[in-house]
């Protein structure tokens, strides 16, 4: 069984960005305002998406950590953590340059950028904290505490923004997207999400293997 | 055999938290050297947001919350480091570890003699911000020192966690700013909003919002990181 899943997800998973891609870049037609510049939507908004899950799997992890020594969920949190740092790094590079061909800015005050940004700035923090921390039981806390309080910020950070951009518009392309778009956008956002679990499985048997290795290490000898 | 010394009780919360408060602002009075360093630190940072934009008044005197923010904010990367090194100091830490003292009363007594010291700083910032940058000042004075009581406490509580964090660990100076200061952009946010507001006048009606976001962040990090510090510093 878990040599088939080993086998199949990342088959399924690219099959599936492939199929996707064809039909989001040749298949879909053009968006009515927006051009051929909206079709960064079909890589976009799957990677954005990925990333909030990475976090939110990242958050939780670290909480059941805190209540029950769980080294599991330590090494998931730390799998999910790196993850999500990389996929919404890649999610903002592309809403960049989405941004630049509709907006005809890279960047602007949007709650959903600045709350992404404050994640992968935040979580490149925790990251840099558990390469410093050598110890295993700190590193599991230290590291469990800072993706909590990251969590617990993001509604405040969902206000503050809000009222600071001001009448910033809401990105909606809901009306000018039709049936055809929407199956696209749904099967490259699954293809994205199995991707993501083949990631976060290898990715969790490295952190997990590390950890245990660490674990069963005598402790050292002190010198005389 | 029960002696007097194990009958005693472990002090209570308040007097733990009075406790540290006095030992930290004790140690801050009799050197002065932390005081006195960071206060030019941030006179310093301010010049250089000066320089850096040009002699225009006019920008100046628009983006003055900013940098009195930013400079309060650096500068307290300083001080919350400082805060924690004389703990790490000759094991200092370890000491007060063995204490009977909560955890919890070790975090408010930091957090708090942090937010005085942030508190006195911005207070100090504030008349030479005004004066560099030709701002004319529109607000009241005790809207304006609530909020830059609450912007120093703000920047203490997520601060006063993470300095124990980064004090323990290698690179501390390069860690403590990093995990901070993402932590920190919505509060800089509604401080550098609600101090623009006072700055310049407020015709909309906007500073409520403001002040309500900035107790609302203190509320959540006050309490967040007083249930978790004890995670922090246990052994």
């Amino acid at each position: 069984m878990k040599r088939a899943i080993d086998f199949g997800l990342p088959l399924l998973a690219i099959a599936g960005i492939v199929v996707g891609e064809i039909m989001g870049l040749w298949i879909a037609p053009a968006e009515r305002h927006m051009g051929d510049v909206y079709r960064i939507i079909y890589v976009h908004v799957p990677a954005a998406w990925v990333a909030l899950l990475s976090f939110l799997i990242a958050a939780a992890a670290s909480f059941t950590f805190l209540f029950k020594t769980s080294w599991a969920a330590d090494a998931l949190a730390e799998a999910a953590g790196e993850l999500g740092v990389l996929f919404g790094t890649v999610a903002y590079i592309l809403g960049a340059i989405w941004g630049k061909g509709t907006w005809g800015v890279w960047w602007t005050p949007d709650p959903k950028l600045t709350a992404m940004a404050i994640l992968v700035f935040g979580f490149a923090g925790y990251i840099a904290l558990r390469n410093l921390t050598e110890e295993p039981e700190r590193r599991a806390a230290w590291s469990a505490v800072v993706a909590i309080i990251l969590a617990a910020g993001i509604p405040i950070v969902w206000f503050a923004v809000r009222w600071w951009g001001g009448l910033h518009q809401n990105q909606s392309t809901r009306d000018s997207m039709n049936a055809f778009m929407g199956a696209t956008l749904g099967i490259n956002v699954l293809a994205f999400t199995l991707l993501f679990v083949w990631f976060l499985r290898m990715r969790y048997r490295v952190a997990k293997a590390k950890i245990d290795e660490e674990l069963s290490e005598p402790p050292e000898q002190e010198l005389a | 055999m029960t002696s007097s010394f194990a009958e005693r009780r472990p002090a209570s919360l308040v007097a733990g938290v009075r406790a540290v408060i006095n030992k930290d602002l004790l140690l801050e009075w009799r050197s002065r050297a932390r005081v006195n360093a960071t206060i030019f630190f941030a006179f310093l940072t301010l010049l250089l947001f000066l320089f850096a934009v040009g002699p225009d008044t006019h920008i100046m005197a628009q983006s003055a919350a900013g940098y009195l923010w930013l400079a309060v904010l650096l500068s307290s990367v300083l001080s919350l480091g400082e805060s924690f090194r004389m703990e790490a100091e000759n094991a200092a830490l370890e000491g007060l570890r063995l204490l009977p003292v909560d955890p919890k009363a070790m975090f408010l007594g930091k957090a708090i003699a942090n937010t005085l010291f942030l508190f006195l700083l911005a207070v100090i910032l504030v008349p030479v911000t005004v004066a560099m940058c030709g701002v004319e000042v529109q607000g009241s004075l005790m809207h304006g020192v609530a909020i830059l009581f609450l912007g120093a406490a703000a920047i203490s509580a997520p601060g006063t966690l993470y300095a124990a964090i980064a004090s323990q660990v290698r690179a501390r100076d390069v860690l403590l700013p990093l995990l901070l200061f993402p932590v920190l952009i919505p509060a800089i946010i509604g401080a550098v909003k609600a101090t623009k507001l006072l700055f310049a006048g407020d015709p909309m009606g906007d500073l409520g919002r403001w002040t309500a976001l900035l107790i609302f962040f203190n509320a959540t990090y006050w309490l967040l990181c007083l249930l978790l510090f004890g995670r922090v510093v246990e052994e």
